[in-house]
């Protein structure tokens, strides 16, 4: 058998394999309870706990044939053998440790009964203990609730030691002037005193700390009143105060009445600053008109010194900052200040259910407006004083600075009024602004016509020299002796002049809406500031303005002799013509461009403005024309009317007035030229001025000598209307004209040609009256023809003057055509 | 409602004077005086027959020259003055005498209407206004409303009063008086006024309108630069007496109150070219007619500045509904200035206007080319002002 055993330690699987098994035997399997249920219930399996070795034999013997049995048996001998070695090798291997437990065992049986002892010596010692303890515990309670007693007494005396001696306390502190610590002493004391008043020894101190406190409370009073404490101090005296149920309402007023005071230094201070500045401004006495009373310690200022110049005052910046710096920031510290005291308490506080702060708020409220009207009034006294148009960004910061340091005020005091007051001032500040800068705007462009019209005379009074204004250069001079100033130079230069002030002042009023302003983001400046102020109130009254100046200058001169010349008169009509095509739109969408204007306000539309613009441009060439047109005309009726026609020589010569009158016609054609483009002119044969009157002296000739005495025909047969029908047009001699060159020169000769005529028609010609007559007209005719729109109306009104002539001559026999050619081409 | 076409009638020479016959006061009567330096001038009478819209005329031989002004004596309608051109020595001088209608051109002319034209009779010369001392006349002006005994002339820079005597035979300066100024001044044209007793004449000369007293023959109000240029003519309110329109070379129409003479009251500026001619109507003040050598006529109708601004509104409310007079004030229309009517049968300028003595709704106009156009004021405007 023993052959049989493997040693145990041989072959771990066997090992483990015996291990199972074992505890198989024994039961101790227990992860694999599953498999040993499934294997329980088979009686033939031989390491099953169910195994039944009757069953098993049978089923053996049943199934297997003999050798098999054999195997076996053989096999299970085998397994038996090692199961048995097996058994002995586990047997022998415990065997030692069951011996080592026993010792141990063994060995704490005798210290347990050692420790038994000594602990039943612990119980016994325990007992005395208690028992010792309970008996001095019981000789000691009486002292304990002694000593007890006796604390309490030491701190009772101690109370009634400090309340005895609070008086002295408080006379001490009174003296060292710590009023601070006297009351909360007295506060400490009080309730006790109060509690106590029925015993006359307490009552003694009371009554005692009552006069002290009353001397303190007095003190503390005149030093509130003193005033010349700081801040600091005041607020602590007012703590205390209030700590001494002082009322607070008389506080508050006490408080502010004391603030008021300083305040009222400051805005003093103010005034006599604007008062020094006022009296050097020339306009001090219309400030004074605008804002009366408005300040009723101001006395009558209305004194103005002239003989100081303006410059001596202050500017505008330094009076805000002296405002802002000494009159703001103090009213802000007293509000701070005071809302420390008397609004922002603790609630717990018994004044609190006295609805302190309400009342408290109340006043300040009242306070804070009353000063700050004043505040106001002044600034806006000095914001009027700020006439001068140069330099729109100091106000515009002392506006912003103003503005800016109300906002201090709105932290402070939320429900307040005072900064949209200032908002407001600063609002009207910016309106008035702009009508200033529209004045001088007006102002301005009064001075560049002014400029312009001595322009225009210089050149005049020193023709042909070289004309200083440097402008006559361009027109060459020497084809016309009455060489006009350079009028292109001077358009451009005015108009320029007047873009670029209306730039800067755009410019200027800008920085009213610049980002780093902080007034710039209210919805005024946002809004009606930029669409209603500065485009409607600035730009859009300023073009009004230049039209209706022009359109005035059209009435002025009409009847009283023409005072405006009538280069001015070519020249302003050119800009409002500019104006209309394109200035007024470049300058509205410049001002919409850098005011972001948002129409949200009906504005004035462009075209209105255009239309406003050709209106006047019209009216002002419209009036040129006349003018200039009166002016020939003047010449050709004097000379008409002057002269003994019946009685006259001899035509030799061309009448030195007709000369005039081309040389002028010439001239306006330069002039005119100048501004305006040639505009269109009907085609017209080449030998225009070489056409003869061959026409009509024929038909004429023929009417004269045979005349259609057929009496009352019912439509006239008379060779004016014949003509007529040939123009059937009417001819409107005052007529609007187009704005170019040829119109404007048709125009002035129409009026011109009509006013000979009917001159002509009322007189009465010798033959030789009207052979004057056949050449001046032929003369006009070779030179007019070139500047007007349709030849044909020269011709026409040439004809009406010669017929007329013809028809007012007692002998009518006309000169030879090649004869006053002749005489035309020599003159 | 339409409006009858205008009447046109031609003149076979150039016309500038144009008169109504002021004493006939049943038929539309018009007298034109012809100019021409060849010809025998002659004097058409036009009659207007407003029923059957036709024109009958005469003609009168006025052999002593051409005719620059012609007006009508409101007392005599057979007499008339004109102011006419003598060339003599070639020298022009500008006349004036009284004329009387031969009696027999009325009927002559509807007898036989060609015979007229072959043979026509000439005026009976009554009397010279004698001239000689003083320079070619403007025009020859009657008292108006008077008894055809008085006449004004303006020569040169004269002012003359006439007494005609002895049925107009003889006349004679009563009275005169004489601008003086440096320079040439010259009357160009004068009205009597017919207020103030007719004591009141108005002048113009250049650009300035003086007024006369003729009781004292002395200046009494001058408006200078009254017009730009020229003043052409003038007529006083005949309701109005303060009252005075103006025109002239500056294509205005003034209107003015000679007791404020520093501004006009009102300015028209209508035409296109010279105004030469104004004229109220005679019962309508509102109702002003212009001409001018534009070759237009323009009606306009001044209410704001007449007589009665309201007047036939207030009628209206009493034709209508009696209990509303008391509504007179807010139912007051805007008082509208405004053109009535623009005439463009003219081809040539027009110098010279006239409303019928007659028919006050009626009016001649008459251009240089001899054309004469008789209008009517629109029906529609006519009868807003009759109700």
């Amino acid at each position: 058998m023993s052959s049989a055993t493997t040693p145990p330690d041989s072959d771990p699987a066997q090992r483990r394999r015996v291990h199972s098994m074992l505890k198989l035997y024994y039961g101790l399997n227990e992860e694999g309870k599953a498999t040993e249920q499934a294997e329980s219930l088979d009686p033939c399996d031989i390491n099953g706990p169910h195994f039944d070795p009757e069953i098993y034999l049978n089923k053996l013997r049943k199934e297997c044939s003999l050798t098999e049995l054999m195997d076996h048996e053989s096999c299970m001998v085998k397994q038996i053998r090692s199961l048995d070695s097996d058994m002995q090798t586990l047997v022998y291997e415990n065997y030692n440790k069951f011996i080592s437990a026993t010792d141990t065992i063994r060995k704490m049986k005798n210290d347990f009964k050692k420790m038994e002892d000594e602990m039943d010596c612990l119980s016994a010692n325990m007992a005395a203990i208690t028992e010792f303890s309970a008996r001095i515990s019981g000789t000691l309670q009486d002292q304990h609730a002694q000593i007890t007693k006796l604390s309490g007494v030491h701190t009772l005396l101690r109370k009634l030691q400090f309340l005895f001696e609070l008086p002295a306390r408080l006379n001490k502190c009174l003296e060292l002037q710590a009023y601070a610590q006297a009351v909360s002493s007295h506060r400490r004391a009080r309730c006790v005193l109060q509690q106590y008043s029925h015993m006359p020894s307490f009552r003694g101190i009371q009554d005692d700390c009552h006069v002290i406190m009353e001397q303190l409370a007095q003190q503390l009073r005149q030093k509130f009143r003193d005033g010349g404490s700081s801040a600091k101090d005041l607020s602590e005296c007012v703590e205390l105060l209030l700590q001494l149920d002082e009322p607070a309402e008389e506080l508050c007023d006490k408080f502010l009445s004391h603030a008021q005071s300083r305040l009222e230094a400051d805005l003093q201070g103010l005034e006599a600053e604007l008062k020094d500045s006022a009296v050097t401004d020339t306009g001090a006495g219309s400030v004074q008109k605008t804002s009366p009373g408005s300040n009723p310690v101001s006395p009558s200022s209305s004194v103005s010194n002239p003989f100081l110049s303006p410059a001596a005052g202050t500017d505008i910046l330094e009076f805000i900052d002296r405002g802002c710096n000494e009159f703001v920031s103090n009213l802000c510290l007293v509000i701070a200040s005071y809302q420390e005291l008397f609004i922002n308490r603790p609630q717990e506080s018994e004044l609190a259910s006295k609805n302190i702060p309400e009342m408290a708020n109340g006043k300040l409220h009242v306070f804070v407006d009353t000063l700050a009207a004043r505040y106001f009034s002044l600034v806006e006294r000095r914001i009027q004083e700020e006439k001068g148009v140069g330099d729109n960004s100091l106000l515009v910061r002392a506006l912003d600075r103003f503005h800016r340091r109300l906002q201090a005020i709105s932290k402070l005091l939320p429900g307040s009024a005072v900064p949209s007051q200032g908002t407001e001032i600063v609002v009207r500040a910016a309106r008035e602004r702009i009508k200033q800068y529209l004045s001088a705007l007006q102002t301005f462009y009064h001075d560049s016509l002014t400029d312009v019209r001595q322009a225009l005379a210089a050149p005049r009074l020193s023709v042909g020299g070289a004309s200083a204004s440097g402008g006559g250069a361009l027109v060459g001079g020497a084809s016309s002796k009455d060489a006009p100033p350079s009028l292109p130079e001077l358009l451009t230069s005015l108009s320029n002049f007047i873009l670029n002030q209306l730039k800067s002042v755009l410019a200027s009023v800008h920085l009213f809406t610049a980002k780093d302003i902080t007034f710039s983001n209210k919805p005024y400046f946002k809004g009606e500031f930029c669409s209603q102020g500065v485009r409607e109130g600035l730009v859009v009254s300023f073009i009004k303005f230049i039209c209706q100046s022009s359109r005035q200058y059209c009435e002025s001169a009409g009847d009283r002799g023409g005072s405006t010349p009538p280069a001015l008169l070519l020249l302003l009509s050119r800009l409002c013509l500019d104006y209309e095509t394109s200035t007024i739109s470049y300058i509205l969408t410049l001002t919409d461009e850098q005011f972001l204007v948002q129409h949200h306000t009906p504005v004035t539309p462009v075209t209105a403005l255009c239309a406003e613009a050709r209106e006047a441009a019209q009216k002002l060439l419209n009036h040129y024309v006349k003018v200039q047109g009166l002016i020939i005309s003047q010449m050709l009726r004097k000379s008409v009317e002057t002269r003994d026609w019946v009685n006259t020589i001899e035509p030799r010569n061309v009448r030195a007035v007709m000369k005039r009158v081309v040389e002028d016609t010439t001239s306006i054609d330069v002039q005119v030229g100048l501004l305006y483009e040639e505009g269109v002119r009907k085609a017209h044969s080449s030998d225009s001025s070489k056409r003869t009157f061959s026409v009509y002296s024929s038909s004429r000739q023929q009417i004269r000598y045979a005349p259609s005495y057929t009496p009352s025909a019912p439509m006239d047969t008379n060779l004016l209307s014949n003509i007529h029908k040939l123009f059937s047009e009417r001819i409107d001699i005052f007529s609007p004209v187009e704005f170019n060159k040829v119109s404007v020169l048709t125009g002035i000769i129409k009026i011109s040609l009509k006013t000979f005529l009917e001159c002509v028609r009322l007189r009465t010609f010798g033959r030789y009256g009207l052979q004057q007559i056949q050449v001046d007209c032929h003369y006009l005719q070779m030179y007019l023809w070139r500047f007007v729109s349709d030849e044909n109306l020269v011709h026409f009104l040439l004809d009406e003057i010669v017929g007329s002539a013809a028809h007012r001559c007692l002998d009518p026999s006309p000169m030879e055509q090649s004869v006053i050619e002749v005489i035309c081409e020599r003159g | 409602m339409e409006d009858d076409a205008p009447v046109i009638y031609g003149l076979e020479f150039q016309a500038r004077a144009l008169t109504a016959q002021t004493a006939e006061t049943d038929a539309i009567r018009f007298l034109v005086g012809t100019q021409s330096l060849k010809f025998d001038n002659q004097i058409h009478i036009i009659d207007f027959d407003d029923e059957n819209n036709m024109i009958n005329k005469s003609v009168l031989l006025h052999d002593a020259g051409e005719i620059w002004h012609i007006s009508g004596s409101p007392a005599d309608k057979a007499v008339l003055t004109t102011c006419y051109n003598k060339t003599s020595e070639s020298r022009v001088l500008t006349c004036a005498a009284v004329w009387r209608m031969p009696p027999e051109w009325e009927s002559g002319n509807h007898e036989s209407p060609d015979d007229s034209s072959n043979n026509p009779q000439t005026l009976e010369l009554l009397c010279h206004l004698d001239n000689s001392a003083h320079g070619s006349m403007a025009c020859v002006l009657w008292e108006p409303m008077g008894d055809g005994k008085r006449v004004i002339s303006l020569a040169e820079n004269h002012v003359l009063l006439w007494d005609l005597q002895e049925s107009s035979a003889k006349a004679t300066i009563s009275s005169s008086a004489t601008l003086e100024g440096k320079g040439q001044l010259k009357f160009t044209a004068g009205k009597w006024s017919p207020h103030h007793n007719c004591t009141q004449l108005a002048t113009a000369n250049d650009t300035a309108i003086r007024g006369w007293d003729l009781r004292s023959m002395s200046q009494i109000y001058c408006i200078e630069n009254a017009h730009g240029q020229l003043v052409r003519d003038l007529d006083f309110n005949p309701n109005k007496q303060y009252y005075l329109a103006s025109c002239g070379d500056d294509c205005k129409v003034k209107f003015w109150d000679v007791r404020h003479i520093s501004e006009p009251v009102k300015c028209l500026e209508e035409h296109s070219h010279w105004v030469w001619s104004v004229r109220y109507n005679h019962s309508h003040d509102q109702l002003l007619l212009t001409a001018s050598s534009d070759s237009r006529v323009i009606l306009s109708n001044m209410v704001s500045i007449s007589s009665e601004p309201f007047g036939h509104l207030v009628d209206d409310d009493d034709l209508s509904d009696p209990e509303e007079n008391q509504q007179e004030d807010k139912g007051k229309e805007p008082l509208q200035d405004s053109i009535i009517s623009t005439y463009e049968e003219h081809e040539d300028s027009v110098y010279a206007v006239e409303w019928s003595a007659a028919d006050p709704w009626l009016f001649a106009s008459l251009s240089y080319d001899g054309r004469l156009v008789i209008n009517r004021v629109p029906r529609a405007l006519k009868y807003r002002i009759l109700l």
